[in-house]
């Protein structure tokens, strides 16, 4: 039943400008949203149309313009830096680029330590941290034993996104914003990608906010669906409604854009 | 009845290798061999790390250290281009009878010069007599023909979006009329849109016949499947199957190619329902690749006779071909069970 789900996350008129005068960008406009706890909700639009600069306010790395955040229910405070990483301790974010996400110049341990030190697990003893870390390294499919000593650029894209999601799993925030995680990477691990993200909202109970231009993987992976259009949401809804049953012309037309392989894909209407 | 369809592309045993700089030879393509006839389109899938940008580099003929030429045949209607001397490769052949769009090709746009600029340095490469007034005509024909306005090529690469980008060098790349288009990713950083507007290009480009035949490389399933007749699949530099694009995407044989249909990931009914498959593992290190079949180690059905000896390319009838020790009969069982 719908009223037994508990709000997470929700915003009301919601906005981002970009410079003033002649020059001003509404990069966000007036958006309005309810994500509730473990739901997995798809953000989805085109380049350009304020996707990222949303998950970015939802992150509080940049300012919003106009408009609050409730998180689970109360206003979202994070004026003073100690507030920030408080609230980033629930919150958290998978990147596009897993190559950025890293520093070059830490071994991969580190990374994982970090993850443990930041849920207050500074004092244990280094066999239960090395525990740790290799439970979470194994529930992504990869062996503690042959990371501890490498550096970032000895893995592959698909490892990084992979060991992104081992740090999720040591964090266990309450939000994960994954904004375009398998972009990079080619098909065949997309879907091991997407399946251990699947599997941590189901063990964590963590709501998953989901970004992407796919609309594919936008409806195999989420509840819910929330369309973008030059900033404004213009369609949300159940991702079945959504995406089989689209009522605005601009979400046919992201459909329709997508190659297909039982349905003909008509080139004509470019 | 005779053949009468004019193959444009053939590709007989082709094996190429990187040299590192430790004296390892690394065979990124092994004895692969394909033939494209005129105005078909043959579409190469695999993973990352598969060969399939080798391979499409291994094509044009013109190899650079560590790519290193080491056996096999490649005829571009009726030419034979391998084992020529890469700057007669560069001045005959590269733009005029095949050409190559690398995977960010919008990159090759220098940021400081006009889009028309740079087509005058494709020109003059192959024809210095020819004027900036004769070019800029030529250019503006050919961009017209492609559906790309005339005032792009008075505009630096920053002024246009990305998938204009995109289609400008890809416009640029058939300006001298190449008979043989080697497309890798055209548009695997384009959003959906762009990247329709791209596929519309190249297959406009195919039927007003500026293009002969197109080879089309990309690591998403859905689109080869609408945009070229025959898929060819690789696996560490090794063709394991080729059929036509139905063939393959719908009824695959090797289990490679089944694993990678089953990652597909399309908007259409039904799609929540099934369960994604993914292939455990990583492609073998081709430094020192495993005896036997290459995919034994991730493969579900493996057998010990798998490793103990190469598995050869097995051609059944219709054209199809696969990798693989099991028959049809066998393969068709073991998927139905699962």
């Amino acid at each position: 039943m719908a009223d037994e789900k508990k709000i997470c996350l929700n915003g009301t008129g919601l906005t981002k400008i970009f410079g003033f005068g002649r020059q001003k960008c509404v990069a966000v406009d007036h958006v309005d949203f309810n994500f509730y706890e473990g739901e997995i909700i798809s953000i989805v639009g085109e380049s350009g149309s304020g996707k990222t600069t949303l998950a970015k306010m939802l992150l509080g790395l940049i300012s919003t313009t106009e408009g609050e955040v409730y998180f689970q229910g109360k206003k979202r405070d994070i004026r003073t830096q100690k507030k920030k990483k408080e609230y980033w301790r629930s919150i958290q974010a998978i990147f596009q680029d897993p190559y950025s996400s890293y520093n070059i110049f830490n071994k991969i341990d580190a990374v994982l330590l970090d993850c443990i030190h930041m849920r207050g697990g500074r004092k244990l003893p280094h066999a239960k941290k090395v525990e740790l870390m290799a439970e979470a390294c194994s529930f992504v499919n990869m062996k503690f034993e042959e990371l501890t000593n490498k550096y970032p650029f000895e893995l592959s894209g698909g490892q990084m996104q992979r060991l992104m999601i081992a740090r999720i799993f040591l964090l266990k925030p309450k939000v994960l914003l994954a904004d375009e995680p398998t972009s990079m990477i080619d098909a065949c691990s997309r879907a091991t990608i997407l399946d251990m993200l699947m599997q941590l909202r189901n063990e964590t109970g963590m709501t998953l906010i989901f970004i992407t231009h796919d609309i594919g993987l936008a409806y195999y992976i989420s509840d819910s669906v929330y369309i973008m259009e030059h900033g404004k949401l213009i369609e949300s809804g159940c991702a079945d409604d959504v995406i089989l049953h689209p009522k605005e012309a601009y979400t046919r037309r992201l459909i329709s854009d997508v190659p297909k392989i039982h349905e003909e894909w008509d080139l004509s209407t470019v | 009845m005779i053949d009468m369809s004019n193959v444009m592309l053939e590709v007989k045993e082709l094996t190429t290798k990187y040299i590192t700089r430790f004296g390892e030879n690394v065979y990124a393509v092994d004895h692969v061999s394909l033939k494209v006839e005129e105005g078909k389109s043959l579409g190469i899938a695999g993973e990352s790390g598969c060969g399939k940008s080798t391979l499409a580099l291994s094509l044009m003929g013109y190899y650079f250290a560590p790519l290193h030429y080491t056996s096999g045949e490649i005829i571009i209607d009726g030419r034979t281009i391998s084992g020529m001397d890469p700057d007669d490769v560069r001045k005959s052949i590269l733009g005029t009878e095949i050409a190559y769009i690398p995977q960010s090709a919008m990159n090759a746009l220098n940021p400081t010069q006009k889009i028309i600029n740079f087509i005058e340095d494709v020109y003059q490469a192959h024809d210095p007599y020819k004027t900036k007034k004769e070019i800029y005509e030529l250019a503006r024909e050919c961009f017209d023909v492609l559906g790309l306005p005339a005032g792009v090529l008075q505009r630096y690469p920053v002024e246009l979006s990305g998938g204009m980008k995109q289609r400008t060098v890809i416009a640029t790349s058939v300006i001298l009329f190449p008979k043989v288009l080697i497309a890798d990713e055209p548009s695997s950083a384009l959003d959906v849109t762009s990247q329709k507007m791209v596929i519309k290009m190249l297959r406009d480009l195919m039927e007003n016949g500026l293009i002969k035949a197109m080879i089309f490389i990309t690591h998403e399933l859905p689109l080869l499947y609408n945009v070229t007749d025959d898929i060819m699949v690789m696996y560490a530099g090794q063709i394991v199957e080729k059929g036509t694009a139905k063939e393959v995407v719908f009824d695959p044989l090797h289990p490679y190619a089944k694993g990678l249909m089953g990652s597909i990931i399309v908007p259409e009914r039904g799609l929540r329902e099934k369960k994604l498959t993914a292939i455990p593992g990583v492609p073998p290190n081709l430094k020192n690749p495993p005896a036997g079949c290459q995919f034994a180690e991730r493969c579900k059905y493996v057998q010990p006779e798998c490793t103990a000896r190469s598995v050869d390319l097995r051609d059944i009838e219709g054209g199809r071909a696969y990798r693989c020790i099991f028959s049809e009969e066998q393969l068709r069982k073991a998927y139905k069970n699962g």
